[in-house]
């Protein structure tokens, strides 16, 4: 991971130390009301969620059920093309562990849990340590899994559980953690917190895992212009925004898209894990994608029978049309079918969000798709996978 | 209507006791009609949500003016008149 | 011409025997619903409408069967004893397991009654007792029956426990076989992979 050129903001210096921390952000005040005092701020995990209402709505459920709340901050970065939370996690532990004492402050919560992958956890420690909370938050290493950080299935990790979505009534700010209200935030969320409760600018930046030639990870305006973002050099062919619940959009198009909602739902995109991928010309998209949902779909927690079904025969099929030749007939329309059959009918949205990054390949790529067809496909044989795809692991059939 | 993703198992007796508002995917999974349930099936409905060997089929009741949420309506819609696992609502965040 | 002792006697055992049968019928009916197994000619809602009736007529057989018992003053059984076990005068121990069996029975039909009601996992976890009901009714049968002692009852009654034995096996093998719940989606990913390469649509896979 290259350390990008940005010093203030919340990837600071590189130096995780609260020495460090002190010096750029001082000590962190007392607020009030935060709910108040976040502002439009929304949260940063994918969903974009605002930030005030959850925090209103866990404090209200736990005075209705008579109760402490819970707060857990996600650090569960599932998404393999994503590395933001990591990089926080690692570069800047106190703005997360000052924006977990704010947000249990104000939801009046007597449990505090942390939950991140593996690797980040010894400089959480450390960084506990030095605050001399160690006794106060609870770490809690999270499964390698693409639905890790998904909320429910984040919770049942938590309790010791498997790391399984479920349903989503009740939800988990009323039911959560050992049944309590339950306040889940991501990381970059929480951080931005710790910088509002400070008077600093908070809401209007964002963080970005950036795929190019190399991978960084990059804090950007928000409603900056993607190409201004995202360096796209001749040949990128298009942009994957999102992750991999997001869609891809031609770099023609996606080079003058604003990175902000409203700016990405008017092409039907979203920023979700804010992850931005440049596809090099010599990349077949076909190819990428196919390797990416034959992820997703081993990523399928099993648990619902449309998901289950559908993404595997999606990928599967993905993978015949990624390889130069005439394929099956009707395969095509089996794919689009199967893709309507699996949207809105899981109990998250893993089937939905999977669902959005194949029909935008089969928009994007349609001539490419057609070129497979044909027998051929415009990538270089011997060029390497572009987007990062863990290795499957075995299972018995 | 509304079918629990998670315990469905695909037994498929509601397709077979409620087939005006029920059909089946080719895998077997239940897809409900789109819309409120009219009047004249809720009996029915109830006898295929009790007979429901997962418990999976729920019923509940609709507010007028209140079934169609901005999260179920800006759903993805399934060609012809199926639809996904709610017909009403999802639960919403309170605002 | 027989007398009413006589009577009652008859349809208690007539009622024994074939409520012995028919909770039979009702555990293979069971495990076809769990299989998610079909009887040819009958659709699926007709399978657990036949383990469910089945069920009730059996159920409502004990209670003739319990009722004969206790109104037939031949033997000692009073209304306690249908309640309590193994308080019984007489033969305190092979008529409490009976008792037992008639317990179990109206919990495992009053919460699938109420199914609608109770928590799935309430209603689960009482389902799962069934399993020792026929054990139950069938030792009952052998201690305190004159028919299940020997000749063509006890040899239906053995057929029928060999049934049981067979329909419990599926059941619980296929629990035990049935994929861990992480594994199912990698696994549905190289059974389509494979069917779609040779050009073959994939079989469903199941989510339990």
């Amino acid at each position: 991971m290259n350390a990008p050129p940005v010093t203030r903001g919340l990837l600071g210096i590189g130096d995780p130390s609260l020495a460090a921390h002190l010096a750029a952000h001082g000590p962190l005040p007392t607020v009030p009301d935060l709910a108040d005092a976040v502002g439009g701020l929304t949260g940063r995990g994918g969903a974009g969620f605002p930030t005030a209402r959850k925090l209103r709505a866990v404090t209200d459920a736990a005075r209705a059920a008579r109760t402490r709340a819970v707060v857990v901050g996600n650090g569960g970065e599932g998404e393999p093309a994503s590395a933001k939370d990591a990089t926080l996690l690692a570069r800047s532990p106190h703005l997360v562990l000052d924006g977990l004492q704010l947000a249990a402050r104000a939801v009046g919560a007597d449990t505090v849990v942390l939950a991140a992958g593996e690797a980040v956890l010894p400089g959480l420690e450390r960084a506990l340590y030095e605050r001399g909370d160690g006794g106060r938050v609870r770490l809690v290493a999270l499964a390698d899994r693409f639905l890790a950080g998904e909320e429910t299935a984040l919770v049942s990790a938590v309790d010791g559980g498997l790391p399984l979505p479920r349903a989503k009534t009740p939800p988990v700010w009323q039911r959560g953690m050992q049944g309590r209200p339950t306040l889940v935030q991501n990381v970059e969320t929480l951080a931005r917190l710790a910088l509002l409760a400070r008077g600093e600018a908070g809401e209007d930046h964002t963080l970005v895992t950036r795929h190019t030639a190399v991978v960084d990870v990059a804090e950007v305006p928000v409603g900056a212009r993607l190409g201004d973002v995202l360096p796209l050099h001749a040949g990128v062919q298009a942009v994957l925004v999102g992750g991999y619940h997001g869609s891809w959009l031609p770099a023609t198009m996606a080079a003058d898209v604003g990175l902000d909602r409203t700016g990405l739902a008017s092409v039907g995109a979203s920023l979700g894990a804010g992850v931005l991928a440049a596809l090099p010309g010599d990349r077949c998209g076909v190819r990428e994608t196919a390797s990416v949902v034959g992820y997703l779909a081993a990523q399928s927690a099993g648990q619902c029978g449309p998901c289950l079904n559908g993404l595997p025969r999606i990928a599967a099929a993905l993978d015949l049309l990624a390889r130069p030749g005439p394929p099956r007939r009707g395969l095509l329309e089996d794919v689009e079918r199967w893709a309507g059959l699996v949207v809105g009918r899981g109990a998250c949205s893993h089937p939905d969000g999977s669902v959005r990054l194949v029909t935008s390949t089969l928009r994007v790529f349609a001539g490419e798709l057609a070129a497979h067809a044909a027998g051929w496909c415009t990538a270089a044989p011997s060029a390497p996978p572009f987007l990062p795809v863990p290795a499957p692991t075995a299972v018995a059939r | 209507m509304r079918v629990d993703p998670i315990g469905c198992q695909g037994h498929g007796l509601c397709a077979e006791l409620l087939p005006e508002a029920i059909a089946l995917d080719e895998w077997g999974y239940p897809l409900l009609a789109a819309g409120e349930l009219p009047r004249e099936l809720h009996r029915q409905a109830r006898r295929a949500a009790a007979a429901c060997p997962a418990r999976a089929l729920h019923l509940d009741r609709v507010t007028p003016g209140a079934a169609h949420s901005d999260r179920s309506a800006g759903r993805q819609t399934l060609p012809g008149l199926l639809t996904g696992n709610t017909q009403g609502g999802v639960p919403q965040w309170p605002s | 011409m027989i007398g009413d002792g006589a009577i009652l006697w008859y349809l208690n055992r007539a009622t024994g025997l074939v409520s012995l049968l028919l909770m039979t019928g009702t555990i293979v009916l069971g495990v076809l619903v769990q299989r998610q197994a079909r009887i040819p000619g009958l659709p699926r809602f007709g399978v657990v409408g036949l383990h469910r009736n089945v069920s009730l007529v059996s159920a409502v057989l004990l209670v003739v069967h319990v009722v004969s018992a206790v109104v037939d003053g031949y033997v000692s059984i009073g209304w306690l004893d249908t309640l309590v076990p193994f308080v019984s005068g007489y033969d305190a121990f092979w008529v409490g397991l009976g008792t037992l069996a008639i317990d179990l029975t109206a919990l495992v039909v009053l919460t699938s009654l109420l199914r609608g009601r109770l928590p799935v996992r309430a209603w689960r976890a009482v389902h799962w007792t069934s399993y020792a009901l026929w054990p139950l009714a069938f030792a009952h049968g052998l201690g305190t029956g004159t028919d299940l002692g020997s000749g063509w009852a006890l040899a239906g009654a053995l057929g029928c426990g060999v049934v049981v034995a067979v329909a419990s096996g599926v059941a619980i093998a296929g629990r035990i076989t049935a994929r861990p719940v992480l594994d199912r989606a990698p696994a549905a990913l190289a059974a389509a992979t494979t069917a779609l390469a040779a050009g073959r649509p994939a079989a469903a896979s199941r989510n339990r």
